[in-house]
């Protein structure tokens, strides 16, 4: 990833942009943080939060007119956020110190003439920058037209307060001055560096300046220049909070003046702007504002506290609240891009961001509720893919998923045949790996059915190269494609008929030029076998496999097939296009289990009812956090001996090889009364596994093949430990990468493993 | 690979071709170009080394993690 890359990643994200409030106050003060503030009763901190963007909070905090409250999202459902009321109360509750750090002086000085808000906020900010500041007013006292136009409210001594900070930071107040005369005006321009025109405070048509048509002072309104260079001028406006923000901008026009640099570059968000931050408004309850007892004193604090607990606190993190893996790592896809960039620029050191960049499900629900469209699956998965090609791909994240993709694709299971008897195809039914390692019966009894239906349907056996696809190993995936499509022009170009929607997810997006249809498009249009009493025993709900996502005709076949067997499901809140992963999609179950099993338990815990799927990933692993769970094919073609099917279990690792072994076999000999194949000598060893050693084995991705040839070697003379009490054997064997240690006995039958463990490295002595 | 396990269980079995109970003694673990020693229960005649389960689901599945991220 380019660091270009990276800021566009970013610039998708909206999580941290600014909310409707702060993005429609002239100021950007961050009402958000200082709203959650109040609400919980820290008057300190929220008054620093004031404090930190405005100037003259003691003053400014009582009289801001509040124009984020307009654009307030509460405002939408039930009243604005009452954020002017909150101000005001704050400033009175709390009046910390400024933080103020003296620089050495510039040596330019400046004078400020009026001394209304814009004029008071231009001296408050350009004391900060160490010029000289001189405030000249005509009055007695700088502040008292101020005090005078917001009576009560400034009444007390909060304009002092203020004043005394000022004049504490260096800047000197002359009474008594004759503003609007000519003489005054040209002695300031010659006597200072700038000079600043407060109008909110005062005016005159005697100063040697360019005037309108109208005969106003001619101010360029952007960055607040008049005629002359060294005079610049603002404040007329009827907002105190926009007054205050003209002084501000005024003081940055004057110290770019004074600085030599361009007035204009940069300022685009000076100002109120348009956000894009989204905040969802589903399933807010709409509230009406807090009422103040006393509405001339304004809330209590009590009353504020319960104003602000109003707030929404805006945020998106729409992808966030419906994914537990972008929750598992406390933050957002923004922050997330960053870890990925930084862990893909590491030269030496810790890659801390591997785990969440090979945890995700790649079902690209994120992007589907992404006001922005932001793809987290592909992100994750280019960056797979980069790291399979630098050779920094953990080996040990997918390599029991490529494993098993390696078997499919052996001569246990892979198998190109037409149908018996004929020497073309018009289709090929390719039920995918795990459904035969599932229910190989069923898989059998289809294929058998869409052949009475169909004619000359051919059969493919293996792996479609999702597991290779999902961990970015890009050339075994195309491998495999390559082969597939080797084939289909092989057999004629037949039409493949898909049971999987994970291959028919590869298929569509990768060899479009194949000819594809789901099995459920196939027997919504031919209809279904008749088959005694499926009538499931309770309520179903639909679960769409995640890979239906941008298939929902495949999701409408699913359904019409349901409707044709005669039963009714109900729709999952989070279904359709909006549906989950059940934790399988993207070898997120190999890279992180535990995380794995806590997006099925969620997904499972959407409804009470059985589920129904029509993906036998999903449906083994629902039920293997106890979901009861359907396959459509249950419905069509009952489990023979199962009078249960939703409450069957899942089968182990060990089982889902032998069945596709075993499926092959069977169709060889069944369909095309070909010979069975003799397996591996080690095959023939016969294991006594207790259902409990049997259940930690398959969480360890221990297969019994692994413990045959590791007993296998040991009992041929290879190194043995023996347990002088129990008599018990231990031996190890290292195939390929993995390292199998076996317990166990020899008995009548064979041998009784006792338990069995793994690691990847090697030790020698 | 510092560990505090206790091992005695690992101790009490023998090497069945040696017929010789397991000691400690150094061995050499070796993942991804990394090299380095530690001790385990091994047979100091032939050699042939026991490693603990404990171990190897607990820091060796660590270490391996920390290699793998490197």
């Amino acid at each position: 990833m380019e660091q270009s890359d990276l800021k566009q990643w970013e610039q998708r994200c909206i999580q941290e942009e600014p909310p409707e409030c702060t993005a429609a106050c002239p100021l950007h003060v961050d009402a958000r943080a200082f709203v959650r503030h109040v609400r919980d009763g820290r008057w300190r901190e929220a008054w620093q939060t004031l404090a930190r963007t405005m100037p003259l909070a003691g003053v400014l905090g009582r009289i801001c007119d509040a124009p984020c409250q307009a654009r307030c999202k509460r405002g939408e459902v039930g009243d604005a956020i009452r954020i002017g009321a909150l101000e005001r109360v704050c400033v009175a509750q709390a009046q910390e110190n400024y933080r103020f750090t003296p620089l050495p002086s510039k040596g330019q000085r400046i004078a400020i003439l009026g001394s209304g808000l814009s004029s008071l906020t231009a001296a408050w900010d350009l004391i900060r920058k160490s010029y000289g500041v001189t405030l000249y007013d005509a009055g007695d006292r700088p502040g008292a037209a101020l005090q005078a136009q917001h009576a009560p409210i400034l009444s007390g001594d909060s304009m002092t307060a203020e004043l005394a900070w000022l004049e504490k930071w260096g800047v000197r107040f002359e009474a008594g001055a004759p503003l609007p005369t000519p003489s005054f005006f040209q002695q300031t321009v010659e006597e200072f560096d700038a000079l600043y025109l407060g109008l909110d405070s005062i005016d005159s048509d005697q100063w040697p300046l360019t005037r309108n048509a109208e005969g106003s002072l001619q101010v360029d309104p952007q960055i607040f220049t008049t005629s002359n260079p060294k005079v610049f001028a603002g404040g007329l406006t009827s907002s105190t909070i926009l007054r205050a923000a003209q002084g501000r901008w005024v003081a940055t026009s004057m110290d770019r003046f004074l600085q030599k640099v361009s007035l204009t570059a940069g300022r685009e968000k000076e100002g109120a702007f348009a956000t894009r931050l989204f905040t969802s408004l589903a399933g807010v309850q709409p509230l009406r504002a807090v009422a103040m007892a006393d509405a001339q004193s304004g809330y209590s604090a009590a009353e504020a506290t319960a104003e602000a607990a109003r707030c929404l606190n805006c945020q998106c993190l729409e992808c966030v609240k419906v994914c537990p893996y972008l929750e598992a790592f406390g933050a957002y896809p923004r922050k997330y891009a960053r870890e990925i960039y930084n862990n893909e620029s590491i030269v030496m050191g810790t890659r801390t961001a591997n785990t969440l960049i090979n945890s995700c499900s790649l079902c690209g629900l994120c992007q589907a509720v992404c006001p922005e469209d932001f793809a987290m699956q592909d992100l994750c998965l280019q960056t797979r893919r980069s790291m399979v090609e630098k050779g920094k791909m953990p080996a040990s994240a997918h390599e029991f998923a490529l494993e098993d993709m390696a078997f499919s694709q052996s001569d246990d299971f892979f198998l190109v045949r037409h149908a018996p008897g004929q020497k073309q195809s018009s289709h090929l039914f390719f039920p995918g790996c795990q459904l035969c390692a599932s229910s190989p019966g069923q898989a059998a009894a289809l294929y058998d059915y869409l052949r009475t239906r169909l004619g000359s349907v051919g059969l493919a056996l293996g792996c479609c190269g999702a597991p290779a696809h999902w961990a970015g190993r890009r050339e075994e995936s195309e491998k495999i494609l390559n082969l597939w499509q080797k084939q289909w022009e092989e057999m004629g170009r037949p039409q493949f008929l898909l049971a999987c929607s994970a291959c028919h997810q590869m298929f569509r997006e990768l060899r479009p030029q194949v000819p594809i249809q789901s099995v459920w498009e196939t027997l919504a249009a031919v209809g279904l076998p008749e088959s005694p009493n499926t009538s499931p025993s309770a309520c179903l709900a639909i679960h769409d496999p995640c890979t239906t996502r941008e298939a929902l005709h495949l999701q409408t076949a699913a359904r019409q097939v349901l409707a044709a067997a005669g039963i009714a499901a109900e729709e999952l809140p989070l279904g359709q296009e909006l549906t989950e992963c059940c934790g399988f999609g993207g070898l997120m179950a190999n890279a992180n289990p535990s995380l794995a099993q806590e997006v099925t338990r969620r997904r499972a815990a959407l409804s009470a009812h059985d589920y129904l799927t029509y993906c036998a990933m999903c449906r083994d692993r629902l039920a293997a956090v106890g979901k009861r769970a359907l396959h459509l094919l249950d419905l069509i073609f009952p489990p023979a001996g199962e009078s249960d099917p939703a409450a069957r279990p899942r089968p182990g690792w060990s089982q889902r090889r032998e069945n596709r072994a075993r499926l092959k076999q069977m169709l060889l000999e069944k369909v095309w009364s070909e010979a069975p194949v003799a397996g591996a000598n080690y095959a023939k060893i016969n294991l006594m596994i207790s259902a409990e050693v049997r259940k930690r084995l398959d969480e360890r991705r221990i297969l019994e093949e692994d413990l045959q040839q590791t007993i296998a070697r040991a009992e041929a003379g290879g190194p043995r430990l023996r347990h002088p009490v129990t008599g018990r054997l231990r031996a190890a064997f290292r195939p390929r990468h993995v390292t199998f240690w076996v317990e166990y006995a020899p008995i009548k039958e064979g041998f009784e493993v006792f338990n069995a463990y793994c690691h990847r490295m090697e030790v020698k002595s | 690979m510092k560990t505090t396990e206790d091992w005695s269980e690992e101790l009490s079995w023998r090497c069945a071709a040696c017929d010789r109970p397991l000691e400690m003694g150094q061995v050499t673990v070796t993942y991804m170009e990394n090299s380095f020693t530690t001790d385990m229960p091994r047979c100091r005649q032939c050699g042939q080394v026991l490693v603990p389960e404990g171990l190897a689901l607990g820091k060796m599945a660590e270490v391996e993690k920390i290699l793998e991220d490197k």
